[in-house]
């Protein structure tokens, strides 16, 4: 196994494909880029060329008002990219439209992973394993302490607190791109009909999500109602409003957040919240030691996260890895 | 241990002091003996397991989880005993959790010898929230912001009892408290204490809002700038206890070696000084106490340098008799009566000021600040001992706060109910000259920081004021231009090396905003100087 991948070289704000100078997640403006999904650390504007799935390219649109060089490619389809290198777009059961991407060059194959989760999502495609010599993987729950609960259970202890109280109101922050959809969705599942209010912020992305054909139910807006009538049911907003004057106006609200953080009681308690829903769209410790033997590659390279402890774990298990320190993807708030 | 690791979890993540108290008060009415009192005492750090230690946990880890994955992953974590639950491989669903009594009972029993085997068969039974709670339980360290005094709020509320009432029969019971639930819960005759050296609790005042009092009802004393504390002995054992109930003997051995009479006083801890009243006076400012407070052992040269005494306020008991029902004539005489039999070094008497009207004692507060003194107290002459604060007993009349005009520098939001609201402010004074430009003309100068004195329209108002007038951030800190003039009570100022401006305020707030002043009108650094009287 002498061969060193040198058609693709991890850069700092970005992994270049050299045969066909594009670029996979770039942070800032390049001619090509490769993108695997729409959150905004890795869907930057300003691009020549933007290659990525339809939703992907539609969340794209949202953020930046502009469609401009827009590539869409499907999922399974495979695109003949310049200097003999193909790409194809496999579901990474991250949010609606996220992908890996396998790169293929001279008989090698590469899977960048992007964000990536192994659990069901009702409001996405499940990830696929793509057997690869070279695995680039996210890294950003990697510490054996995070261990998601499965979302049921982090449902029900939201619907009982809701329960519990019903002169107050449930307010929930989360990630308005993939979170809140996900949030809903999984409540929908579990049976809550009931209206769910939205900050303002998070409406844009929710019809667009329903124009993909992820069923939302009865979603109505926080400024559309008086704050009274709003004691008894659920209020989505992005994390930034939960503590600011924004959430002022809700009647005496139970502050809850729906992250991966959430595990770690001190972090819940930074963040003034008193109701901590372990509820993340990234793969946990199981989940990304678990890829990483499914897919079993000839190497894993680590992006983002705490990728000290999944390179320790590779070690342990003798797998050949590196850490890539890439820089501007962080994901405090999921 | 299911509705226990509730608790914890649930008091982690409650901020408010009203609900924290709710949580725990219904614990304690819903859950049975003996669980109850075991969790109250784990709450309020009255268990102990020797076999049982931080290093313990690490060390059961470290043999289970790779040392480097349990290294990166507790500096994560940043706690212990929750990386540990965290990182336990154990079921998400307990099938047959112990109950806290079980537990409690497993914890005491392990030794040195067979804790790694036996912790293990506890930790397989448990989900990770409760291994999150039994470690806490088993090591102590909660760090969850249960203080002993809101327990015991939360344990009265419950019962619906007098806080005083508990904080009187808690001292000397041993968890679970078996008593003490007898008593509150069941109507039982309380635990009996005679023959230990325990806490009462203290008697309080009101600040005096009335115009004016009748000197024939009430006595007025000096307000002393100490410590409050009581000085309790029985059969020969003496115990120094601070207002909130906490043993501090061991920080001032001299005054627990010095009381000879089995006896209850209250009064004003202080050091030998000749400041606050002048010679007169006999005490040192509070600066002087601070050295001596909350040391674990006392060298020769500090007992030397920061001479403590106590200045008796009132007996409450005196060889055995309750004196606490008698009016306060009265046990101010027996008080008297007993100063000659006291250690004259360690022992005074809080002198009764003579005066024989109210406009005549106003004229002597007048002169307190000269004197340093903080103030006046008013104490009703025929009311007896009450623990807490009664309406019309007691007043503590401060000499009025000290002003200055100040200007708003850097803004923070603040926390609890001031969350999100920018309410924590630095404000500061000119210093400087404006006319001498080449030497940087005349500079703000930090001088103090204050949270509070504020209504909550004004707080919003405040709160407009500095996001609108914000001309950088650093981190949650927000630097205003410095145009918002605002006046500042504070009961005194000191000398402070802590302090770029070398100035200390004690209890600054913020009296009213001025919007009419112009910033450069605001007072100078040399006007809060000259209120220095160290």
């Amino acid at each position: 196994m002498a061969r060193d991948f040198a058609w693709i070289r991890p850069e700092p704000h970005g992994i270049h494909v050299v045969p066909a100078d594009c670029w996979i997640d770039p942070s800032h403006p390049v001619a090509r880029a490769l993108v695997t999904h729409g959150h905004a650390d890795h869907a930057r504007g300003g691009h020549g060329e933007t290659v990525a799935t339809p939703a992907t390219l539609a969340i794209m649109e949202l953020r930046y008002a502009t469609r401009e060089g827009a590539v869409p490619v499907a999922y399974g389809e495979t695109l003949r990219l310049a200097g003999g290198v193909s790409a194809t777009f496999v579901p990474a059961g991250h949010v609606l439209g996220s992908a890996q991407i396998l790169l293929e060059h001279a008989g090698e194959r590469v899977v960048v992973t992007g964000d990536f989760k192994r659990r069901p999502d009702p409001t996405c495609l499940p990830f696929e394993v793509v057997p690869c010599e070279v695995l680039v993987t996210e890294a950003t729950f990697a510490l054996p302490v995070f261990r998601h609960p499965p979302v049921e259970h982090e449902i029900a202890k939201l619907l009982a607190a809701l329960c519990a109280n019903p002169d107050r109101c449930v307010l929930v922050g989360a990630y308005a791109l993939g979170k809140a959809q996900r949030l809903i969705a999984e409540l929908r599942r579990a049976g809550h009909l009931q209206p769910i209010y939205l900050h303002g912020a998070m409406e844009a992305m929710c019809r667009l999500y329903e124009r993909f054909g992820v069923d939302l139910g009865d979603l109505r807006l926080v400024g559309d109602v008086k704050t009274p009538d709003l004691a008894g049911s659920i209020v989505l907003a992005p994390p930034s409003a939960l503590n600011d004057r924004w959430s002022r106006r809700l009647p005496d609200p139970i502050t809850a957040m729906a992250s991966g953080w959430m595990r770690v009681r001190q972090r819940a308690r930074q963040r003034m919240v008193e109701l901590p829903l372990v509820i993340s769209d990234h793969a946990d410790w199981d989940e990304l030691t678990q890829t990483v033997t499914d897919v079993n590659p000839g190497e894993t390279w680590i992006t983002h996260g705490r990728e000290d402890a999944l390179l320790h774990w590779c070690a342990l298990n003798q797998r050949r890895a590196r850490a890539l320190a890439l820089v501007g993807y962080e994901d405090e708030d999921d | 241990m299911k509705r226990f690791a509730a608790l914890l979890d649930a008091l982690v993540y409650t901020r408010s002091r009203n609900a924290k108290l709710k949580l725990l008060a219904d614990y304690l009415r819903d859950i049975p003996d003996p669980d109850r009192g075991w969790a109250l005492a784990a709450l309020t750090d009255g268990l102990d397991f020797p076999a049982v230690k931080s290093s313990t946990i690490r060390n059961l880890m470290t043999v289970r989880v790779d040392p480097v994955l349990w290294s990166l992953s507790r500096d994560y974590v940043g706690d212990t005993a929750e990386t540990a639950s965290l990182l336990w491989p154990g079921p998400d669903i307990a099938e047959d959790p112990p109950t806290v009594s079980e537990a409690v009972d497993t914890l005491s029993r392990m030794t040195r010898a067979n804790v790694m085997t036996e912790l293990p068969r506890l930790l397989d039974r448990l989900d990770a929230d409760q291994r999150y709670a039994l470690l806490k339980l088993a090591t102590g360290a909660m760090r969850i912001g249960i203080s002993a005094r809101l327990a015991k709020t939360a344990f009265a509320q419950a019962f619906d009892v007098a806080v005083e009432d508990v904080e009187e029969h808690w001292h000397g019971q041993q968890p679970p408290y078996a008593a003490l639930f007898d008593w509150a819960a069941r109507g039982a005759a309380p635990p009996s204490c005679e023959d230990l050296p325990l806490f009462r609790p203290f008697m309080l005042a009101h600040p005096l809002e009335a115009a004016e009092l009748d000197l024939s009802d009430y006595a007025a004393e000096w307000k002393w700038d100490g410590i409050r504390v009581q000085v309790v002995r029985v059969n020969g054992e003496t115990r120094v206890y601070s207002r909130s109930g906490d043993d501090i003997s061991g920080s001032f051995p001299e005054i627990a070696e010095a009381l000879d009479v089995d006896a209850v006083l209250d009064g004003e801890l202080l050091v030998r000084g000749a400041h606050q009243g002048r010679e007169e006076g006999g005490a040192a400012s509070f600066n002087a106490l601070q050295q001596r407070l909350g040391r674990k052992t006392v060298s020769k040269t500090m007992l030397a340098e920061y001479p403590a005494f106590v200045r008796l306020y009132d007996v409450l008991i005196l060889e055995r008799e309750d004196l606490r029902p008698l009016p306060w004539s009265e046990r101010r005489a027996r008080l008297e009566a007993l100063i000659p039999r006291l250690d004259p070094d360690h022992f005074d008497l809080s002198m009764v000021i003579p005066a024989a009207t109210f406009a005549e004692l106003a004229t002597i507060r007048e002169k307190a600040r000269e004197d340093a003194i903080e103030g006046v107290m008013l104490k009703r002459r025929d009311s007896a001992y009450v623990a807490g604060r009664k309406t019309g007993l007691w007043y503590k009349w401060k000499r009025d706060p000290l002003l200055i005009d100040c200007v708003l520098m850097y803004a923070q939001r603040g926390s609890g109910k001031r969350s999100s609201f920018y309410s924590d402010f630095t404000f500061g004074c000119w210093d400087g000259d404006p006319d001498d430009p080449a030497n940087g003309g005349a500079q703000l100068l930090p001088v103090g920081k204050a949270y509070f004195g504020f209504t909550d329209e004004e707080l919003k108002w405040l709160d407009r004021h500095v996001r609108g007038h914000t001309v950088n951030r650093f981190g949650p800190v927000r630097e205003t231009d410095k145009s918002l003039v605002l006046e500042v009570a504070f009961d005194s100022v000191h000398h402070s090396k802590r302090h770029k401006s070398g100035l200390a305020m004690r209890f600054p707030r913020i009296h009213r905003i001025r919007a009419d002043k112009p910033a450069h009108e605001a007072d100078r650094i040399e006007t809060l100087r000259a209120l220095v009287r160290d």
